[in-house]
């Protein structure tokens, strides 16, 4: 379980986020809508531990450890990932030998691509050259890799087109444990299934796609470095349609 | 046909010509005289001590001759090691093979000129010895020749010659090492290479580098790349020295002929490293490439690269990119200098440290902060050399890997 409590955060001295309440329980996968600029990808940031987005105030309590200052790499041990919208190239070091640091160990690269169809991409230095939907495809194949816990998704459906947007959309939904249960006589009963969950999903969003293919609990808009409304991720996203960010964010305060 | 009379005229003149670069090395404070050593036969090769093997492994030089195609080992001023296992390569000290083979002549000094300066100079008036490599027309090699040139001797100034000609439609490959015994501390280096790819012929060198921190090394090396003949020459330093300085040149003379230098150099601390590339693009469809990449552990390393375009039609890159870890000074000099309309030259300089955003991606992966900056490092270093056999290939990761390990 991921819980943020009164949280205060600052980018280079200047306040970006203030008094954030977030809790998201295993199994569950919340959405984040919110217009250019409002913070979202610094409270990613945050959770995932970037030390230039500095707490003030507050505390983050992941799987019951006060993670408020921990270091990335002891955040993504303890089970938190993330899909980043603009990731760094890194020069020299081929998204082959990526998914062997993200798993920890040796993986067989070409099976884990396959679905994701980016085995001719494995032997290209980490993001050299990727068009925005490759970009996608490789962070998610990072992430399956690792199989964190808490799966922080930045705009994953930013840069994709249309053909590969049900690709991105239904792998996401596989690795949170979000596509639909299997059926059958041998397998256990879908509310059994679904309350034998344990991943967690945090997405931002702009467009909204992700909703066709992951069925989101809970939708939350960010406004101005504050989380202003929480509620049915579909609701909100037809209201912010409608009447814009600001009329929705007053609607429902 | 050359004249020994004129050639040892031109060089007397030049004994005291300092360099234009590098720092001078006073010249008279060092020994040429020969140091004899035992002529070595394969078997005996495999039994020198297991401490002098590790630093002829860490230049390229494996004595067990597996996944070689021949051997050239030179210990001090003397040869104590030559033969070939290729069909239709030769393998000859240059100084037998001057006397016994008229046409060696033909390549000696004809393209580095004997009164460049006081190394040449030297290098003519004090030869000790050196390699003649020869790929005869239309022969392939894929296993690597093997060259070592090793200093055991204190104080030693050795002074090596070497003639590489690939004949017409041949392929051949080199790995030549230069390394110093582990006890020995100063010594010069000054060695001479005429590189000749014939008519679509295609020749790889690679030369690794392991010397002493009170070394001063003096490379001079030419190359003439004839039609469609294609020069691969890679470098890799990585380990202390107290100075280098060469500028390896290559005209491109024939159509389509390409020339490529890769270079990987890590300095520490009090080493100097004058290190440059020149290729004259004297042809239509002539290519050429020269990738640097340099680490600073507190060295003073100056990149120079420069391209020289004179025919239309010819493509000609120039990167050179340097990372600063702990202090030192990175000057990289990129020139490029087109003669006529036509010509596509470009270059892309860069001189940094380890980007914080990579390390902090690779540390989200769940990575140190330590394994973070030392996988970046390794991919800056991992330069993709095109061309080469997938043994030669690996041979040079593995040389990257063990001189990164201990460069961290």
């Amino acid at each position: 379980m991921l819980i943020i409590e009164d949280l205060q955060v600052e980018l280079a001295g200047k306040m970006l986020l203030k008094d954030i309440d977030l809790e998201i329980k295993p199994g569950e996968t919340h959405v984040l809508f919110g217009p250019n600029g409002s913070g979202k990808t610094s409270l990613l940031m945050t959770i995932m531990g970037y030390p230039q987005y500095v707490v003030k105030k507050g505390k983050i309590t992941f799987k019951g450890r006060d993670i408020t200052h921990a270091p990335l790499n002891e955040r993504a041990a303890l089970g938190i990932g993330m899909s980043y919208q603009r990731p760094p190239t890194i020069n020299g070091l081929k998204t082959r030998q990526m998914i062997d640091i993200c798993a920890r160990r040796k993986v067989d690269a070409e099976e884990m691509a396959r679905s994701l169809n980016f085995e001719e991409f494995l032997d290209r230095d980490v993001n050299a050259g990727f068009s925005g939907g490759e970009i996608k495809r490789s962070e998610l194949l990072q992430l399956k890799a690792q199989d964190p816990d808490l799966m922080l998704f930045d705009e994953p459906e930013s840069g994709v087109d249309i053909e590969n947007m049900a690709l991105i959309g239904t792998t996401i939904a596989q690795i949170l444990e979000k596509d639909t249960p299997r059926a059958g006589t041998n397998v256990k009963p879908f509310v059994q299934q679904r309350s034998e969950r344990t991943k967690m999903g945090f997405i931002i969003t702009h467009t909204g796609y992700i909703l066709d293919y992951v069925p989101a609990d809970k939708g939350q808009v960010l406004y101005n470095g504050i989380l202003a409304c929480a509620g049915n991720p579909r609701e909100i996203f037809q209201c912010i349609g409608r009447l814009g960010y600001e009329e929705c964010v007053k609607c429902t305060v | 046909m050359y004249s020994l009379e004129e050639l040892e005229q031109r060089a007397r003149q030049a004994v005291g010509k300092k360099a234009a670069f590098g720092d001078d090395v006073d010249l008279d404070s060092f020994d040429k005289s020969f140091v004899p050593h035992k002529y070595l036969a394969e078997e005996e090769i495999c039994a020198i001590p297991e401490e002098e093997q590790q630093r002829l492994i860490m230049s390229g030089l494996d004595v067990t001759d597996t996944g070689r195609g021949g051997t050239y080992f030179q210990k001090d001023t003397t040869v104590v090691h030559c033969h070939s296992d290729e069909e239709g390569i030769e393998v000859m000290p240059v100084t037998e093979a001057l006397k016994k083979h008229d046409w060696v002549k033909e390549y000696f000094w004809k393209l580095v000129s004997v009164d460049q300066d006081k190394y040449t100079a030297s290098a003519f008036l004090d030869l000790h010895d050196g390699y003649v490599i020869r790929a005869l027309p239309g022969s392939k090699s894929i296993y690597p020749i093997q060259a070592c040139l090793y200093l055991d001797k204190e104080n030693l100034q050795q002074n090596v010659h070497n003639l590489i000609i690939a004949e017409e439609g041949s392929e051949l490959h080199i790995i030549t090492g230069c390394a110093t015994s582990p006890h020995m501390k100063r010594g010069v280096h000054v060695g001479i290479s005429e590189f000749f790819v014939k008519k679509g012929a295609k020749l790889s060198f690679t030369m690794i580098h392991n010397w002493a921190e009170e070394m001063s090394v003096r490379p001079r090396s030419v190359a003439r790349v004839e039609e469609g003949g294609v020069f691969i020459n890679n470098y890799i330093c990585m380990k202390p020295v107290k100075s280098i300085q060469m500028y390896p040149t290559t005209h491109l003379v024939g159509d389509n002929a390409t020339a490529m230098f890769y270079s990987v150099i890590v300095g520490t601390s009090g080493s100097y490293l004058d290190i440059g590339g020149r290729i004259y693009l004297k042809n239509r469809g002539c290519r050429a490439e020269i990738v640097q990449r340099s680490i600073s552990n507190g060295a003073h390393i100056i990149n120079r690269g420069h391209l020289i375009g004179e025919a239309p039609d010819i493509k000609a890159h120039l990167e050179c990119k340097g990372l600063l870890l702990s202090g030192g000074i990175i000057d990289s000099i990129p020139q490029l200098e087109g003669h006529v309309e036509g010509v596509d030259m470009s270059h892309e300089a860069a001189v940094g440290k380890v980007a914080q955003e990579e390390i902090n991606y690779l540390m989200s992966r769940g990575i140190t902060e330590e394994e973070a900056t030392s996988t970046i490092v390794r991919g800056f270093l991992s330069v993709d050399i095109k061309g080469l056999p997938t043994p030669l290939k690996q041979e040079i990761d593995r040389a990257i890997d063990r001189s990164n390990k201990d460069a961290m």
